[in-house]
């Protein structure tokens, strides 16, 4: 497969554009595109501080690299969550938190950039595990405590620092997934909740998602051509978690109907900006009309689209 | 003569000569869910896979 742009052998093919790039294009349109998303929601412009929250993985890196080179003002904050990742007192952990939090700070470091790190055990006594046994939240999974913590927490800092904004590098799957799974409930306060950018309100600083056109395939892949480390280890609280499942299910779905994704995505997006979302429709049924041939309701001027299709197949076999 | 796709810490073979996506097929990997990447490059699904290529593959889904 050859590069659409150069015509040189692809590094990557994203289905959904019917678009394959080669590693140079590649680099240049993945910040291109950021960019260009960044001005259509309106997330932030360049007077603008922005904190951006960095885990160590692979789509909060990319996300502060990109920011960084298209110019903005990007600080990084770390939360050391003390998620070690021992499957039994006694046995051996995988050093999970303190492992994100030195490729964070060694991105940081390279670029030259201002890493702020908070450790929720130095600020409230416990690292987030013992939070969440003794909080009894979670049913024995502390990743609710976490999600709490961290949003209390990336906050908390961003208004504290006076940043303008908050930048999260939630990309299309994350999006796809938390939207699959509002809909699968039919969480209506929650599913008009969801959107590129979450404005400022009553202490809440304005949250935003720059990489939420981009599938989680592609950040791996601008991250892996860019050279960035990041933590590959995936959290070991969220083996088997619900939003991994779901992710899975809808990239089964993506492998036989590319674009399955995007589209779930962004047909909400419009959905939600025309205001229409869960608000009951007037059917318009004052605009049917008898069909004039079969006399069958339809809103269309001429005959009903079945009477059309009839009549398209007789004036075909007849030719 | 085989091809060797590593994914984490599982090891499959699979025969040379098939296309990279016949070969995901053929282990049950979500061709979504993955990078290939051969001697550090990475390869795309119409690539044929030759005798003695060890493809690593790359998980892309995280969180939690």
């Amino acid at each position: 497969m050859k590069c659409k742009k150069c015509g040189v052998k692809a590094s990557v093919h994203m289905r959904q554009h019917k678009l394959a790039l080669c590693k140079e294009h590649y680099l240049e349109w993945i910040p291109e595109q950021t960019g260009r998303f960044i001005k259509k929601y309106e997330m932030f412009t360049h007077h603008e501080k922005v904190l951006v929250a960095v885990s160590g993985g692979k789509d909060s890196l990319g996300l502060w690299d990109i920011l960084v080179q298209l110019g903005y003002q990007a600080d990084g904050l770390y939360l050391g969550l003390g998620i070690d990742g021992r499957r039994s007192p006694s046995g051996e952990g995988i050093n999970y938190s303190h492992e994100s939090q030195r490729l964070a700070q060694k991105f940081a470091d390279e670029n030259n950039l201002k890493l702020h790190v908070v450790d929720i055990e130095k600020e409230y006594g416990q690292p987030i595990p013992v939070l969440a046994d003794k909080s009894l939240r979670g049913y024995g999974k502390p990743c609710a405590v976490c999600g709490l913590a961290k949003r209390h927490e990336m906050n908390r800092v961003a208004r504290d620092l006076g940043y303008d904004v908050l930048a999260t590098g939630h990309n299309l799957d994350d999006e796809a997934a938390v939207l699959f799974g509002n809909t699968l409930n039919w969480s209506s306060e929650y599913l008009l909740r969801q959107g590129p950018v979450l404005p400022s309100s009553d202490g809440l600083a304005r949250k935003v998602k720059p990489l939420c056109r981009f599938y989680e395939r592609e950040m791996t892949a601008y991250c892996l051509l860019r050279g960035i480390e990041y933590i590959y280890e995936e959290c070991p609280f969220a083996e088997g978690s619900q939003s991994i499942y779901y992710k899975e299910l809808l990239n089964q779905l993506e492998t036989t109907r590319p674009g399955a994704k995007l589209t779930f995505y962004l047909r909400f997006l419009e959905a939600r900006k025309s205001g229409n979302l869960f608000i009951e429709q007037d059917i318009e049924r004052a605009h049917l009309h008898a069909c004039p041939r079969c006399g069958q309701p339809t809103s269309t001027d001429d005959f009903c689209s079945f009477c059309r299709m009839i009549e398209k197949v007789n004036a075909v076999s007849a030719s | 003569m085989s091809v060797k796709l590593i994914l984490r810490n599982k090891e499959y073979e699979v025969k040379p000569g098939m296309m990279l996506l016949d070969a995901l097929k053929k282990i049950n990997v979500v061709p979504e869910s993955v990078i290939a990447t051969r001697e550090g490059e990475m390869i795309l699904d119409d690539e044929i896979l030759k005798d003695g290529d060890v493809v690593k593959l790359v998980a892309v889904i995280s969180g939690g």
